[in-house]
């Protein structure tokens, strides 16, 4: 456990020198609101493709064979499954609605949770969805350093992880320090049903149930690219600036941001 | 009388709004032409042809080309620009057909439409829920400047843009071969040729 720490906090720090280093770079950190959104920078394209090239064989040999086994499960355990891995998430969505000022989406969310982790036998049953609950959307700490004005730094291919920003990954790691309930209460819980194993166990699971779920659109996106990273980074980048700007899916406000792009285009 | 007045009235309003209605009713029909291609009983073959048919008619390829390019559009020849709008061209009807085969009867209700200016209108639509995925939303950018031919530029699907990420794909190409159209004119063609 020691050796893991030793190995998150070096990955912490060697993060927060490349985040001043682009900070300094930029002369700023802050992406202010108004603000045209810049174009996200990929300092590190060539271990980026070097790093998603391997997540592109790990993907090949073991995580979409995995991914295709979890498809053939009865419907019953996969939509238990996923309800399982999202009632486990709003642990990290709840503070940071908090974080982000949204008070009343986490009480909302702390509903949500009491409901389906009592009545919905540990988030199996979606209960709080049948009761007409607000939909849910996920927010981690990624987003919110975002809504706070902090710059997504450059992107990056995690190992085994994929696609973040700087931020995002920045993001993830407090999770580890402290800002999981769930991790806090596996990891260092003394409780003898919980156990650091259980933790992992249940982020693989909810890995393998994104990868599951968009089997066919990525071997679709695969097929169909010319350039498969950079579509990637591109699709990545225009989710989590929907995400973190809070927009619904398909709304309006995000399609009308980069609008002088198009207007310039005469074919006629 | 009063009620005659007031029909006619509405009826009037209505058909004075013919021209931003038209947009949605352009994506529904188009893509019930499409739906019904795919769900036919054609082979193949067949199937992709008549897609590409009612791309040719409904799809700005020429433009979504131009924004695919970005601002490396400003450095090129006539030349260069030409044998890339045929390059293009192909690249595009190809992947799409390629693409929109995989879904057989598909199922899109169009919900609602906005017009962002003279020149675009965005309609909202959804693609029906299966036993095998979610329901999808997807938004397209009508391009509207003529208003006697309506066409497609853009597909947002679940926020995601088609053209943004060509456009970015492109320019990543064309980056990485030191800012030389070449090699994206290569990858297309070989891409064709497949």
């Amino acid at each position: 456990m020691s050796m893991y720490k030793k190995f998150v906090l070096t990955l912490i720090s060697f993060l927060l020198i490349s985040f001043n280093a682009i900070a300094a770079s930029d002369g700023k950190l802050i992406l202010s609101e108004n603000e045209k959104p810049k174009k996200i920078k990929d300092c590190f394209e060539k271990l980026n493709r070097a790093t998603f090239s391997f997540n592109q064989g790990l993907d090949k040999t073991v995580i979409k064979p995995i991914a295709k086994g979890y498809r053939k499960l009865p419907d019953p355990i996969q939509k238990g499954t996923s309800n399982a891995v999202k009632n486990l998430s709003t642990l990290i969505t709840i503070p940071n609605n908090v974080l982000q000022g949204d008070v009343k989406t986490a009480v909302i969310n702390t509903g949500r949770l009491i409901v389906n982790t009592t009545i919905g036998i540990l988030g199996i049953v979606d209960v709080a969805n049948k009761m007409g609950f607000p939909k849910y959307v996920r927010e981690d700490y990624g987003q919110t350093l975002g809504a706070w004005g902090v710059g997504p730094g450059c992107y990056v291919v995690l190992p085994v992880l994929g696609p973040s920003t700087v931020r995002d990954t920045a993001g993830s790691f407090v999770n580890v320090l402290g800002g999981d309930p769930w991790y806090n209460a596996s990891t260092h819980g003394n409780n003898e049903f919980l156990s650091e194993g259980l933790y992992l166990t249940s982020k693989a699971l909810s890995g393998i149930e994104f990868r599951a779920n968009n089997i066919d659109s990525i071997d679709n996106l695969q097929k169909n690219s010319l350039d498969f990273y950079a579509s990637v980074k591109s699709l990545y980048l225009q989710d989590r600036e929907n995400k973190i700007d809070n927009q619904t899916r398909g709304n309006i406000e995000v399609i009308y941001k980069n609008e002088e792009d198009w207007e310039e285009i005469d074919s006629q | 009388m009063k009620k005659l007045l007031l029909i006619l009235l509405l009826f009037s309003l209505n058909t004075s709004n013919v021209y931003s209605l038209e947009a949605d009713v352009f994506i529904q029909s188009t893509v019930n032409r499409a739906a019904e291609t795919l769900s036919g009983s054609f082979t193949k073959e067949q199937r992709v042809e008549k897609l590409k048919e009612i791309a040719k008619e409904t799809v700005d390829i020429k433009g979504i080309g131009l924004y695919s390019l970005g601002t490396h559009r400003k450095g090129l020849s006539k030349n260069q620009l030409t044998s890339y709008i045929n390059v293009f061209e192909e690249y595009f009807l190809k992947s799409f057909s390629s693409r929109l085969a995989e879904y057989s009867n598909p199922e899109i209700e169009v919900s609602s439409k906005k017009k962002l200016n003279e020149n675009y209108t965005i309609v909202s639509s959804t693609l029906v829920a299966t036993d095998s995925r979610p329901e999808v939303k997807i938004d397209w950018r009508v391009y509207t400047k003529n208003p006697e031919n309506l066409l497609i530029r853009d597909l947002i699907i679940e926020g995601l843009s088609l053209a943004r990420t060509q456009k970015e794909e492109f320019s990543s190409i064309i980056n990485s071969n030191d800012g030389s159209i070449e090699a994206l004119l290569k990858n297309l063609s070989d891409f064709s040729s497949k």
